[in-house]
């Protein structure tokens, strides 16, 4: 076959599996809505769709829809651009930073988000002129700043790294707790603990309207810049050496991450692991190059954050397990792999 | 292509580590640098390649200062192998050499089939085409070596920048190494450590404490007193009857 051809082929098979992509996407966000503690009929979601996106007019249940469609479906979308931003982040931490163990919750990120936006809901840092997310971003661009500049003062390597950010992760923590300490009272703080750990109950359609949008644009710089992050293979002077302008795509690409991730840990608390273990699992599939790896990580992001909130609605009948607790469950073994994998690297 | 350097300098703190380096290549030519460990090459060719900061002096490529191109438009010009380079992705020898391919990429030009064959053709042309599945980590030093200077000449540059292309080489792909390189229609710009082979080239620069001592034929430039005075070496040189080419040998001097 000639290479032409080949390459017409890979053109196709492209397009094919983009619609693949979709697909499962779509089936993962119905199985997020169909499965709950309360099942309902696959019928009864699809006569809700129907009457939502196009009046179809079917007679349901009004408690039975409000469950779909108010409850359920923002909070599986929700659920999946989480997935999707912080899975995202962390195949472009680990590839501008070259190391296998950065991801936006190690290296402090999420912890500094979390500071932020408890900043400005308790605290009211900014007046009420500020957002929680914008908050969220804030803490987060400090927490990631500082981390990146004690680990460069440290001399630099991997190790530093993780070091500066556990570091970072504690300053930030301790932070956290000393405003709640401060300022918030019992009920506030019991709240705002059960939200750090990561939970999507609250999740309502306007969350929706910042995730999804977040995402889908996080995505979309990802995808655009998948050659420069291959080009960071050999290291930035290597990139530089390739064409690629090394400050503006690392500002653009870390800035991106900060976004996604400070927009997620600000509607849903800091949920651990994904960025690490979903970008690393991912590899085994798709190899190292970005044109692969960002799409699939897309795709398995999503589709692994929805399982786990199907499994925290489900877990304990009557009960909701914080997400966070599920994705540490599944996270930390898959790290503790990383790190063996890893054992000659570091 | 021609290449002017003017003045060239970079400091590192208070320490120059080069200073002052002016050189004129000629479209086609091919420049050795050498000097002692330490003597600035490497900082010499990331100079050219405009790759550090705060840089002082011009360099200028067929007339037009490196400063009014970009990033992207200097990629397509020249090509850069680092004395080390190393990955822990778990990327492919093909992988690795399509990288020589990003500075003529974009969303509109996406990889497609002449890149293919460039990639290949500059695989064969370094020997490589037989592990391009191999994955980086189980390359030996020498095939990463390779590795990098098929990408570099999958980059189709128009000078080329090479750090201690030899090193880690065994013999046979040392020598063809040098031939390629010397027969390639690029200019070329070579840290060299072996004199030796140093003889090779069309003209030599010789650099002591980043300052540029000497620059001119080889024959001319390795001088048994400047090999005294900057390498601290003694050299007897030797006639080859079959080509009549110079080369030396090399021995302690007794203090
Ligand atoms: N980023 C840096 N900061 C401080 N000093 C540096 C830096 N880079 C290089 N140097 C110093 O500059 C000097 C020249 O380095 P360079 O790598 O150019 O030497 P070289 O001639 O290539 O040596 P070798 O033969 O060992 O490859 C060395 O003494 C090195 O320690
Ligand atoms: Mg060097």
């Amino acid at each position: 076959m000639s290479i032409a051809a080949t390459h017409g082929l890979r053109a196709r098979s492209l397009v094919g599996r983009g619609a693949a992509g979709v697909a499962v996407l779509l089936v993962a966000v119905l199985a997020g809505v169909v499965i709950g503690e309360t099942p309902l009929p696959f019928s009864t979601v699809a006569a809700v769709f129907a009457n939502n996106l196009w009046n179809a007019g079917h007679p349901v249940d009004p408690i039975e829809a409000g469950i779909i469609w108010n409850y359920r479906l923002p909070r599986t979308l929700v659920a999946a651009a989480c997935g999707a931003g912080l899975a995202l982040s962390g195949v472009v931490l680990q590839a501008l930073i070259r190391n296998a163990l950065a991801d936006p919750y190690l290296l402090g990120v999420s912890a500094g988000a979390s500071t932020g936006a408890v900043a400005v809901t308790i605290m009211g840092v900014g007046g009420g002129l500020v957002g929680i997310s914008a908050g969220a971003f804030g803490g987060a661009t400090l927490a990631f700043l500082l981390v990146v500049a004690l680990a460069r003062a440290a001399g630099g390597g991997p190790a530093q790294l993780v070091l500066a950010g556990i570091a970072g992760s504690q300053l930030f923590n301790a932070l956290t707790s000393f405003f709640i300490a401060k300022t918030a009272n019992a009920e506030q703080a019991r709240g705002i603990m059960f939200w750090l750990l990561g939970n999507l109950s609250g999740v309502r359609w306007p969350d929706v309207s910042l995730a999804v949008p977040v995402a889908l644009a996080g995505f979309i710089v990802c995808l655009w810049h998948m050659r420069s992050m291959d080009a960071f293979s050999f290291g930035a002077d290597s990139a530089a050496a390739l064409g690629i302008p090394v400050r503006r795509v690392q500002a653009v690409l870390i800035g991106a991450t900060t976004l996604m991730t400070a927009s997620m840990v600000s509607l849903v608390g800091s949920i651990g692991f994904v960025g690490l273990v979903i970008p690393h699992a991912t590899r085994f599939l798709t190899g190292p190059r970005h044109g692969a790896l960002v799409p699939a990580v897309a795709l398995a992001g999503p589709v692994f954050l929805i399982a786990a909130d199907v499994v925290s609605r489900v877990l304990i009948p009557g009960q909701v397990v914080p997400i966070g607790v599920v994705t540490a469950l599944v996270g930390a073994p898959g790290f503790a792999l990383i790190l063996i994998r890893n054992r000659r690297r570091l | 292509m021609r290449v002017s350097a003017d003045a060239l300098g970079w400091t590192a703190g208070p320490r120059a580590i080069v200073q002052g380096v002016t050189l004129e290549v000629a479209p086609g030519e091919t420049l050795g640098v050498v000097g002692p460990n330490g003597s600035g090459k490497s900082t010499l060719l990331r100079l050219v390649a405009g790759l550090l900061p705060r840089a002082t002096g011009e360099v200028r490529l067929d007339g037009v200062p490196l400063a009014a191109l970009s990033r992207r438009e200097i990629a397509r010009r020249i090509a850069l192998v680092e004395q080390q380079a190393d990955t822990a992705e778990a990327l492919s020898v093909r992988d690795a050499v399509e990288l020589g391919r990003t500075p003529w990429l974009s969303a509109l030009a996406p990889f497609g089939a002449a890149d293919a064959a460039i990639v290949e053709e500059a695989m064969a042309a370094i020997g490589i085409s037989a592990f391009a599945g191999r994955p980086w980590a189980t390359l030996s030093g020498g095939e990463r070596q390779r590795t990098h200077i098929a990408r570099a000449l999958a980059q189709r540059p128009r000078l080329l920048l090479l750090d201690e292309p030899t090193n880690h080489l065994d013999i046979h792909h040392q020598l063809s190494l040098l031939r390629l390189v010397s027969r390639l229609p690029v200019t070329v710009i070579v840290a060299l450590h072996d004199l030796n082979q140093a003889m090779g080239c069309d003209r030599l620069a010789v650099m002591e404490g980043g300052r540029l001592a000497a620059c001119g034929p080889p024959a001319e430039v390795l001088t048994p007193a400047r090999l005294a005075a900057i390498f601290r070496v003694g050299a007897t040189p030797l006639r080859d009857p079959a080509d009549d080419a110079t080369q030396f040998r090399f021995h302690c001097l007794q203090e």
